[in-house]
C-alpha cells in the first residue's frame, strides 16, 4: 500500500513536471563570451515568463554551425557570418538569417612593465608593429614617441596572443587590419590567424598568465576579464587622435558613433570608431535568429524576449562587465526584430 | 528398481547441467566475440570517418599537408609539418627522460625497497598517475614555467648556449616546459606497470641466480630481461599518454606552430591545436583540416603501437632461441 501511494506520488510529480516542460523551450547554441549574460537574461526571463531558454556556450563557430543546420532556434557569434555562410544557411533553412546585436564587449592591451604601471599609451600602428615583430624593444622610438613622460626600459617585447579560437582574436585582428596595410597583407583578421611573433595561451586567463608572468609582456585580453582580476592596460589612441581608456562607456560610445554608419543588417565591425570618446577595439556579439521561423508560438516567444533584453535586459550588462548597447543602436534592432515573421505571418 | 529409478533421474539431471552449462558457454563465447569484434569495427569506423571528415582537406592540399609548414586559417592553406613535429618530438624526449627514471623506480620498489617503504611510495607513485591533467598545466604555469625562466634556462644557455638547443630567449613557456611535465605525467604509467611486472617474475628467478653466485645487480639484470617485454608495453602506455596529452601540453608550451632546434622557443602538437580552434572553425575546408591532423594523430598512435608490438615479438623469439 505504502508503495503503491509511493509510486502513485512520484508519477504525479514526474507528469506535473512534464507539464511544466510541455510549456514553451527554446533552444541555442554559440559564443562564449556573453554566455554570463545570457545565462543571467534567460534565467530572469524564466522566472518572469515561465518560457525556458537553453543555452549551450559551444563557441561561435558552432553557433554559425547550428543555425545553419537548423539544430537551434537560434544562435550566437562574436564574428558575424559572412555571406557565403548567410547564403548557405537560407539554401539549407529557407529562412534569412538575422543579426541582431545584444551586448558590446572590448578587447585591452595589457603588459608587465615593473615600475610603470598604469597609463601606458599606444596607437594601432605601433601595436600592429609589435605584433608583426618589427618592433621589438619596449624603448623603441615609436613606443617614445607616444609616452614621452614614461621612462620605458631597454627591454625585449614578449608578444602573448590566443592561442584558442574566439570572438576576442576576431575584434583584435580585425582592428589590427584595419589600421595596418601590412598586417591585413600578412596576417588579416579571424578568430584564430597564423601569428607572426609570440606565444599563445589557451583563453583569456592564458594569455592574461603569461603577461603576469613575464616581464616585459604584452597581450590582449576581454575587458571584462581585465576588470574581473584589475590587470593594468594600455590607453589606445582613437582615430581623433585622444587616447582613450577602455570603460563601458568609451566602449558603448564606439558604437553610438559607428550607428550612422551600420548597415541595415547590423553586420558590422565597430573597431576603429569615429567619435572623440571611442575606444577604438570594441565589438558586438550577436544573436541570429531566422527571419522567418516555422514555430508560431517560439517565434511569438523569441521576439518579446529579445524586445526585452534590448530594453530592461541591458540594466544587467555593466553588473556584468558588458557595455550596453547605445539608444541608437537598440532602435536600429527593434527595426531588425520587426522583420521576423512565423510561417510568412507578422507576429504581433 | 527404486535405486535405479533414482539413477537415471541423477543421470538426466547431470546431463541437464552439462547442456545448460554448454549453453551457458555457448553465450559467453558468443558475447566475448562480440564485444572483441566490436573493437575492431569501432577502429576501422573511427578511421573511416575521419577519412570521410577529411576528404575535402585531403582533395586540396594532398601529402603537402603532411609536408608544408604554413598553418593560415585566414588564408585557408593548412600544412601540419611543424604540428606534427612538436608531437613527436616533446612526447620522445619525455620519454627520453621519463624513461631511465621510471625504470630505476620499479627496480627500486620491485628488487630493493622494504616492504614499509615500497607500499606507500607505489600508492604516492600511483596517486600521481590519476592527477587531472590540468592540474598539470596549473602546476605548470605558476610553478615550473617561472623556474624554468627563472633558473634553468638563463643557466642553460649561460653554460651551453654553445648548443643549439638551447638558443634564444628565455620565456619559460616552450618545447622544454612540455617535455618536463610530459616526463612527470608519463613517469608513474611506466613506473607502476613495470613494477608489476618484475614482481610477476617469480622469485625463483633470482634464487636461481643468486645461488649461482651472482651479485644482486647481476640477478636484477636477468629478472630485467625477463620483463623487457613488459616494460616495453609499459612504454608505450606512456608514450601513448604523451602524444594524446592536450590540456596540461597547450598551458605550457606556447602555442606556436614552428620547428625551431631550441628547446626554449614555442612549439605546439596536434592534440592542442584540434582543442584550441575546433570550436571556432567555421570553414568546411577549415573543419576538414583539423580532421586530417586528427586522422594523422590516429594514424601516428597505431603505427607507433605496430612498431611496439612487433618489437616485443621479434625480442621474444629472439630469447626463444637463443
Amino acid at each position: 500500500m505504502k508503495v503503491k501511494s509511493i509510486l502513485a506520488g512520484l508519477l504525479l510529480t514526474l507528469s506535473m513536471s512534464v507539464v511544466a516542460n510541455a510549456q514553451l523551450q527554446l533552444n541555442g547554441a554559440g559564443a562564449t563570451f556573453p554566455a554570463v549574460i545570457y545565462s543571467k537574461w534567460f534565467d530572469q526571463y524564466k522566472n518572469m515568463t515561465g518560457v525556458q531558454f537553453n543555452y549551450q556556450a559551444i563557441g561561435s563557430g558552432g553557433g554559425i554551425k547550428q543555425i545553419t543546420e537548423g539544430t537551434v532556434d537560434f544562435g550566437a557569434t562574436d564574428g558575424p557570418m559572412t555571406d557565403q555562410q548567410l547564403s548557405e544557411a537560407k539554401s539549407k533553412q529557407g529562412s534569412e538569417v538575422l543579426h541582431i546585436p545584444t551586448v558590446l564587449g572590448a578587447v585591452v592591451i595589457s603588459y608587465n612593465l615593473p615600475g610603470i604601471g598604469k597609463g601606458l599609451n599606444l596607437d594601432g600602428y605601433t601595436l600592429s608593429e609589435i605584433y608583426l615583430g618589427k618592433i621589438t624593444k619596449w624603448n623603441d622610438n615609436a613606443i617614445k614617441k607616444l609616452n614621452p613622460k614614461l621612462n620605458l626600459p631597454n627591454k625585449a617585447i614578449v608578444v602573448a596572443h590566443r592561442s584558442d579560437g574566439s570572438g576576442t582574436s576576431f575584434i583584435f585582428t580585425d582592428y589590427l587590419a584595419k589600421v595596418s596595410k601590412d598586417w591585413s597583407g600578412k596576417v588579416g583578421k579571424g578568430t584564430s590567424v597564423n601569428w607572426p611573433v609570440g606565444l599563445g595561451g589557451k583563453g583569456n586567463d592564458g594569455v592574461a598568465g603569461i603577461v603576469k608572468q613575464t616581464e616585459g609582456a604584452i597581450g590582449y585580453v576581454e575587458l571584462a576579464y581585465a576588470v574581473k582580476n584589475g590587470i593594468h592596460y594600455a590607453n589606445m589612441k582613437n582615430k581623433t587622435g585622444k587616447f582613450i581608456e577602455p570603460s563601458f562607456a568609451s566602449v558603448s560610445a564606439a558604437a553610438e558613433g559607428y550607428a550612422k554608419n551600420t548597415p541595415a543588417d547590423l553586420r558590422v565591425s565597430i573597431t576603429d570608431a569615429g567619435g572623440k570618446d571611442s575606444y577604438p577595439i570594441s565589438g558586438y556579439t550577436w544573436l541570429l535568429v531566422y527571419q522567418n521561423m516555422k514555430d508560431g508560438a517560439k517565434a511569438a516567444e523569441l521576439v518579446k524576449f529579445l524586445k526585452w533584453s534590448l530594453t530592461k535586459g541591458q540594466a544587467y550588462a555593466t553588473g556584468l562587465y558588458y557595455a550596453p548597447l547605445p539608444k541608437q543602436v537598440v532602435k536600429l534592432c527593434e527595426k531588425r526584430i520587426a522583420l521576423i515573421t512565423a510561417n510568412g505571418k507578422k507576429i504581433k | 528398481m527404486n535405486n535405479e529409478l533414482s539413477d537415471s533421474i541423477k543421470d538426466k539431471l547431470t546431463r541437464k547441467l552439462i547442456s545448460s552449462h554448454n549453453m551457458g558457454d555457448f553465450i559467453f563465447e558468443k558475447l566475448t566475440l562480440l564485444f572483441t569484434v566490436s573493437v575492431f569495427l569501432l577502429v576501422i569506423l573511427m578511421g573511416y570517418e575521419m577519412y570521410q571528415g577529411s576528404r575535402l582537406s585531403i582533395a586540396k592540399f594532398g601529402w603537402g599537408f603532411l609536408s608544408s609548414s604554413t598553418w593560415d586559417p585566414v588564408q585557408e592553406i593548412y600544412g601540419a609539418l611543424p604540428i606534427i613535429y612538436g608531437t613527436v618530438v616533446s612526447s620522445a624526449l619525455a620519454l627520453i627522460i621519463a624513461l631511465p627514471l621510471s625504470i630505476g623506480i620499479a627496480i627500486f620498489l620491485a628488487e630493493i625497497a622494504p616492504d614499509w617503504l615500497e607500499k606507500p611510495v607505489s600508492f604516492l607513485v600511483e596517486l600521481l598517475a590519476g592527477i587531472p591533467s590540468v592540474i598539470y598545466g596549473l602546476w605548470g604555469i605558476f610553478v615550473l614555467v617561472p623556474w624554468l625562466r627563472q633558473s634553468v634556462e638563463p643557466y642553460l644557455s649561460e653554460k651551453f648556449g654553445y648548443l643549439p638547443i638551447f638558443t634564444g630567449a628565455p620565456y619559460g613557456f616552450g618545447m622544454l616546459a612540455a617535455v618536463l611535465i610530459l616526463a612527470i605525467m608519463t613517469l608513474p604509467i611506466i613506473s607502476s606497470i613495470s613494477r608489476d611486472v618484475l614482481k610477476s617474475i617469480p622469485y625463483s628467478q633470482r634464487e636461481a641466480a643468486l645461488a649461482l653466485g651472482a651479485t644482486r645487480w647481476q640477478s636484477t639484470l636477468i629478472v630485467l630481461k625477463d620483463a623487457k617485454s613488459g616494460i616495453l608495453g609499459a612504454t608505450m602506455l606512456g608514450l601513448g599518454r604523451a602524444i594524446g596529452e592536450t590540456m596540461a601540453v597547450t598551458m605550457v608550451i606556447g602555442n606556436r606552430a614552428l620547428i625551431s632546434p631550441s628547446l626554449f622557443d614555442p612549439s605546439y602538437t596536434m592534440a592542442s591545436v584540434i582543442a584550441n580552434e575546433f570550436t571556432e572553425a567555421t570553414s568546411q575546408l577549415y573543419l576538414s583540416a583539423l580532421t586530417e591532423l586528427a586522422l594523422v594523430l590516429f594514424v601516428i598512435t597505431i603505427v607507433i603501437n605496430a612498431l611496439a608490438r612487433l618489437l616485443v615479438w621479434s625480442m621474444s623469439r629472439k630469447w626463444k632461441t637463443s
